[in-house]
């Protein structure tokens, strides 16, 4: 593992500290502010310690970056509801389970008698429709361009093995295009991107080059260990420092250029774009995935009918705003009071990756001044 | 959610793979990487290999911070 594991090490970390400070006293006093857009990376730069590191002109924000979190209630009141059908099966990833959705969760499902499993991997939804052909088996389809073609190999091998009693609802969304609404919307001042390492490895650098060419931002692509978090935070100061509004990839280990070309390939047998909608931002153009027509009776709410009323939201929880970096966690009112990880009232605590979470769990270090 | 761990490939049998996370081996699909082999280093998540390790680009980049470390002033 020689070629893994010393990203984390010491030795190798002081010198990018050293750069990282001596890069922020050069910027000073402007105040810079960045955003990690994906929640392993706000994870990490909790839990490593390199948060505690940053400079105090520099403030680091969490963007739309939790699969999770971004889910709308409307699609988590379909999950729900599927659960809930007499024979129906539904397999999911376990950070689904306590997210409220209008009314009900799926663990509150569960425990009114629902059959809802987690699973590590979206192929075990097939082991299970296989292993009962009288239930029909749900897998639901969260999660951006890294768990997507994971989905996607997994449609295509349930239509080699011709599965009849197996669907997806499909909840997938795609990441550039909500960094452009976060832009658009001019709601959030950003001056560099730490761009998700591991969607990234997925899509490549390229699908980025808006970011430089229409709004003149620059962005570098990190991966999570110390190295690969302070790399991020280098590379953003860098490119501010001079001016300069590239994407810069500093995952190149498991980025290509490209990304994963057969990766990208199974995912375009398997879906295509559509409109989506987010929570905090509502529909975003193109920034959600269906299944292709030839596919469609793998569609689950193609198969199943659901009559739903409209979604509520809690009032005074302010996850749509957290997730657009317009507020920091502890600006909401029930952070910590009303809601915590044991009692949770919004999505970016009930994940383990979600800004409030991460900020409950850690202690915010700083508050942000939004 | 996008969680991802790297492992060396152990076995391979059509699409499927044995990866060895320091001491602990998992099953994985190679589907959305149908080309890697064993000995190769794999990033895993949610059972399938996502991408594989470029251990030309990881000896770069451990060799640049390397570097920064020794022209690093006192």
């Amino acid at each position: 593992m020689h070629l893994t594991e010393p990203f984390g090490d010491r030795a190798l970390t002081q010198p990018l500290v050293e750069r990282m400070m001596s890069l922020a006293e050069r910027l000073s006093p402007r105040q810079v502010r960045l955003m990690e857009v994906c929640g392993s990376h706000t994870m990490s730069f909790f839990r490593t310690g390199v948060r505690s590191l940053l400079p105090d002109n520099v403030t680091l924000l969490s963007g739309p970056g939790c699969p999770v979190c971004v889910t709308p209630n409307r699609e988590l009141d379909q999950m729900i509801a599927l659960a809930s059908l007499p024979n129906v099966t539904v397999a999911t990833f376990g950070d689904m389970l306590r997210v409220p959705g209008s009314r009900s969760s799926l663990v509150q499902a569960r425990t009114s008698g629902a059959d809802v499993r987690v699973v590590y991997s979206p192929m075990d939804a097939l082991t299970f429709a296989e292993a009962d052909p009288s239930r029909e088996v749900v897998f639901l389809g969260v999660g951006f361009e890294t768990t997507a073609p994971t989905v996607a190999a997994t449609v295509l091998e349930a239509a080699r093995r011709d599965l009849r009693n197996f669907s997806v609802l499909v909840a997938h969304k795609l990441v550039p295009p909500a960094l452009r609404a976060l832009l658009t919307s001019g709601e959030v001042r950003i001056d560099a991107f730490i761009l998700p390492g591991h969607v990234s490895t997925i899509i490549g650098a390229q699908p980025y080059a808006f970011l430089e060419s229409e709004f003149g931002i620059p962005s570098v692509i990190a991966g999570f260990l110390p190295t690969d978090l302070l790399e991020g935070v280098v590379g953003c100061l860098e490119l501010v420092a001079y001016d300069q509004a590239e994407v810069r990839n500093r995952y190149a280990r498991f980025v290509r250029e490209r990304g994963n070309v057969a990766a990208k390939s199974v995912l375009e047998e398997t879906f295509e774009p559509c409109d989506a909608e987010w929570r905090g931002f509502g529909v975003i153009p193109e920034s959600g995935l269906r299944l292709r027509p030839h596919l469609r009776r793998f569609d689950a709410l193609e198969r199943f009918t659901l009559d739903l009323p409209e979604p509520r939201e809690v009032h005074g929880c302010l996850c749509g705003e957290v997730l657009k970096g317009m507020v920091s966690p502890d600006e909401c009112k029930l952070f910590g009071t009303a809601c915590s990880p044991e009692n949770p009232i919004g999505p970016c605590m009930v994940s383990s990756e979600g800004a409030c979470a991460a900020h409950y769990k850690y202690g915010a270090h700083r508050a942000v001044k939004v | 959610m996008c969680l991802a761990v790297p492992g060396k490939v152990l076995e391979k049998d059509g699409m499927d793979v044995t990866v060895d996370f320091g001491g602990t081996r998992r099953r994985a699909r190679a589907d959305l990487t149908p080309d890697i082999v064993v000995g190769e280093y794999a990033l895993v998540h949610a059972g399938f290999v996502i991408q594989k390790l470029d251990a030309a680009e990881a000896e770069r980049t451990l060799e640049y911070l390397r570097e920064m470390g020794e022209h690093a002033p006192d």
